[in-house]
């Protein structure tokens, strides 16, 4: 699941991000295509042959002469990823061709693939490519933000679980296992494609490949509720789980966003709902389905409440019926809580048959106008 | 919304398909039982389209046709049985009767493609690449295999005053009572809205039901739905009557698709007949009724034929030889199928059946889930359907093999007239 996450994203990233490998890439000497960029790098340089170049499919050709393994990076002014090319070994060369619209952007060598890199600013110009709208860089700046406050909150959460685990406190453990999700399902189909990550932390039992070790939230679940105890080997797992989320927020960062991704990715969000909340089979054993359920929900109103400028715009009535659809649903949960403020919903397995019907036609309520969302931003 | 007009497509293979015909068709037309249907297409401004409706049966070479969607009565009831079906019964989730009304005519617009045997909207590829197409895409290459949608509304429709319909409620538009023997699921029961979907191909069926049920999330869900196979009753006397799962022909004396009279007098509502609006409609129950097909298949032959009353063979009524030989119910034990159901029986009581066959694998048990999806249209429930369920749920000795499951009913509305109509134009305004 998580890969084809990952390709999806890219799929829609609407960037057509060719990178060669390693390999395949090796240019002859010199045997460059013409109007392609050079970009030497060294250990404490990083020159760029012409900083002014027309807008279009644009072909880097990268030269590491330093001691040092590098990476580079093209950049959007936020920072935000428009494509990269990791591990040029020293004396090697490699190429990236990607689609880059009209706009400034920034290059970036990284000499030992470490820290922001050396930088230079460019400028693509031209119509080679369309422009890019400010209003949509807005949207993905904020989104970015957003993702990474959600990392950063997920820790000391996912720490107040981990601590109730290696302390032995079952009770407590329960307690602290749905929020430890919230920020991780708010934002899914962003952490999911950190394709190393997902696998560690959030992968079902049923999800297993073979050989794979079982660890992550839904092992501990297992443990939690199943078999009601701890032992060493889960408190282990707990460290484990902190080791991975720390990774995961060390990373999302540099997750690549654009605004047809940040749609597709929360249409993603109810078609996670709809694959395996609606179903019980998320937290088979915790039966914690509807705190994920109310977190995807909000990971996904959150792209539509950034994205909505835009979306007036470009189809006023689509953002009607989003408007419409994000109040139903949040009413259908509210249900399911005392507190219209926490997040201490009704376990799933006291939700009857024609409940979870009605909570599966207003996901497919929400999920059908939303799958529409992509088309609006990119019209 | 695609501005493709579905008429000028159908008349345009309408000339091919009718090339050798000529004036023929449109004399065979006339003498078909839809003949009003047939004018009010004309009426509305139809030309070569309704040249298509063609008396005879399904021959081959019809199979990829398009059934004309205009007309005064809806076509898939009185139409030649097609081989497949997908049924559909929603819920109204929306509460606002405008978005209801809305929702009814992009219904509609799609239902005039999709019978035409073209894609919804834009279609379904493309497009922009970021989005999903408007059509799903399964049906596309595939002819119209004669695609009817009808549709019907269910008693909730009228409900403590949803939609401003309070007084809109038909007479016979009755709750049906519980009759003995009935085991029904609710979850596959009711519903406020049904659209049957018979085509000739299955791909086809099960297309127009996804692309309804799409169009309609968030104001409509999927209540229950069914897909049949092998059409179990014929509107074609002058065909074999089909089988059903038990192996036997039953619906021989099924009312014919080009009887106007009978049609005029049992299955369409007529203009006095109490609500103005369902005029040219008509009413449809649906039953889903499972079989107990291992048990069945452990009976003797005399005994299954002395069950239904007919000869396993032919089909012939007890005593005869033929299968469409007038049955001498005397003949017959006072328990067998053909003798409870007939009219004479019944007041005179007749309705006309379109049931399906269904297999929906097997059961957990590992029974064979199977049995008869039955449909039948009628112009008053209660002198329809009713009186002769009352009959057979207390006297019919098929009834140790069979159960029914599911239920409902539909008020089915007049035909749309052309372009300009829509369904459920005469309730709501």
């Amino acid at each position: 699941m998580s890969s084809s996450a990952r390709s999806a994203l890219l799929a829609a990233a609407g960037l057509a991000i060719v990178t060669a490998t390693a390999t395949g890439c090796a240019q002859k000497s010199d045997g460059s295509p013409a109007g392609a960029l050079q970009v030497t790098a060294s250990d404490s340089a990083c020159e760029v042959s012409k900083t002014d170049f027309p807008a279009g499919k644009v072909t880097i050709q990268v030269e590491n002469k330093g001691s040092k393994v590098t990476e580079l990076y093209v950049l959007f002014p936020d920072d935000r990823i428009v494509a990269e090319r990791e591990n040029i070994g020293p004396g090697t060369k490699a190429s990236i061709t990607a689609e880059i619209k009209a706009g400034e952007y920034e290059f970036a060598c990284k000499p030992g693939m470490k820290g922001d890199g050396i930088r230079t600013k460019v400028k693509a110009t031209g119509n080679g490519g369309e422009k890019r709208s400010p209003e949509l860089d807005a949207a993905v700046a904020a989104y970015r933000s957003y993702v990474l406050a959600q990392a950063e909150e997920s820790l000391p959460a996912v720490k107040t679980f981990t601590d109730a685990v290696r302390a032995g406190d079952v009770e407590a453990a329960k307690q602290a296992f749905a929020s430890s999700r919230r920020g991780w399902e708010r934002t899914e189909p962003v952490a999911e494609s950190f394709g190393d990550i997902d696998p560690k932390t959030d992968v079902r039992e049923d999800g297993l490949e073979p050989g794979q070790n079982w660890t992550g939230w839904h092992r501990l679940e297992k443990s939690l509720w199943a078999d009601n105890k701890i032992g060493d080997e889960e408190k282990a797992l707990a460290s484990q789980l902190d080791t991975d989320i720390a990774e995961w927020h060390k990373r999302v960062g540099t997750a690549e966003i654009t605004p047809t991704s940040m749609a597709n990715g929360a249409k993603e969000l109810l078609d996670e709902v709809s694959r395996n909340k609606v179903t019980g089979e998320e937290d088979r054993y915790s039966h914690t389905d509807l705190a994920d359920f109310k977190a995807n929900v909000e990971g996904a109103e959150k792209v539509y409440e950034l994205l909505k400028p835009v979306t007036v715009k470009n189809d006023a009535e689509l953002a009607k019926n989003l408007d419409a659809q994000f109040i139903a649903i949040n009413t259908l949960l509210d249900k399911y809580r005392a507190d219209k403020t926490g997040y201490d919903f009704t376990v799933y397995d006291k939700v009857t048959e024609e409940q979870r019907k009605e909570l599966s036609d207003g996901v497919n309520a929400l999920a059908e106008p939303l799958s529409k969302l992509a088309a609006a931003v990119a019209k | 919304m695609s501005e493709a007009d579905p008429e000028s497509v159908q008349s345009g293979s309408a000339a091919t398909a009718d090339a050798s015909g000529g004036g023929t068709s449109r004399r065979a037309l006339l003498a078909w039982g839809g003949a009003g249907l047939a004018l009010g297409a004309a009426a509305a401004g139809g030309t070569a389209a309704i040249l298509r409706q063609n008396s005879e049966p399904a021959a081959p070479g019809t199979m990829g046709m398009a059934v004309p969607f205009h007309g005064e009565h809806q076509a898939g009831i009185a139409t030649p049985v097609q081989d497949r079906l997908h049924f559909a019964a929603f819920d109204v989730k929306t509460k606002d009767r405008a978005e209801l009304i809305k929702l009814l005519k992009e219904w509609t617009a799609a239902a005039r493609l999709m019978t035409a045997g073209l894609p919804v909207g834009e279609g379904g590829f493309g497009g922009l690449p970021e989005a999903p197409p408007d059509d799903t895409g399964e049906a596309l290459g595939l002819k119209a295999s004669r695609l009817t949608l009808t549709i019907g509304f269910g008693p909730g429709l009228f409900a403590g005053d949803r939609f401003g319909l309070n007084g809109r409620r038909p007479v016979a538009l009755v709750d049906l009572e519980q009759f003995p023997g009935d085991n029904l699921d609710a979850s596959r029961s009711g519903g406020d809205l049904c659209v049957q979907a018979c085509a000739d191909d299955p791909q086809v069926a099960v297309h127009a039901i996804r692309q309804l049920a799409r169009i309609g999330f968030g104001k409509v869900a999927v209540r229950w739905s069914q897909l049949g196979f092998g059409k179990t009753s014929s509107t074609t006397p002058d065909e074999q009557t089909p089988r059903n799962m038990m192996g036997f022909k039953d619906g021989t004396r099924n009312i014919s698709g080009t009887d106007k009279a009978a049609l005029d007098k049992h299955v369409w509502v007529g203009a006095g007949d109490g609500s103005d609006w369902l005029t040219g409609g008509s009413y449809l129950v649906a039953r889903r009724i499972r079989m107990h097909i291992e048990t069945w298949d452990r009976t003797p032959l005399q005994e299954q034929e002395d069950i239904f009353g007919r000869d396993k063979g032919e089909g012939a009524p007890v005593g005869k030889s033929k299968e469409r030989e007038e049955p001498f119910l005397k003949a017959m034990k006072p328990e067998a199928h053909v003798r409870l159901a007939h009219p004479d029986t019944n007041d005179g009581a007749t309705i006309l059946r379109r049931g399906y066959s269904f297999t929906d694998g097997t059961d957990g048990l590992g029974r064979l889930d199977a049995g008869l999806f039955f449909l039948a249209y009628q112009r008053d429930v209660r002198k329809g359907f009713i009186p002769i369920q009352r009959n057979l749920a207390k006297n019919d000795s098929l009834n140790e093999y069979i159960q029914h499951v599911g239920s409902a009913v539909f008020a089915v509305p007049p035909g749309v007239r052309d372009k300009d109509d829509w369904w459920g134009r005469t309730l709501f305004t």
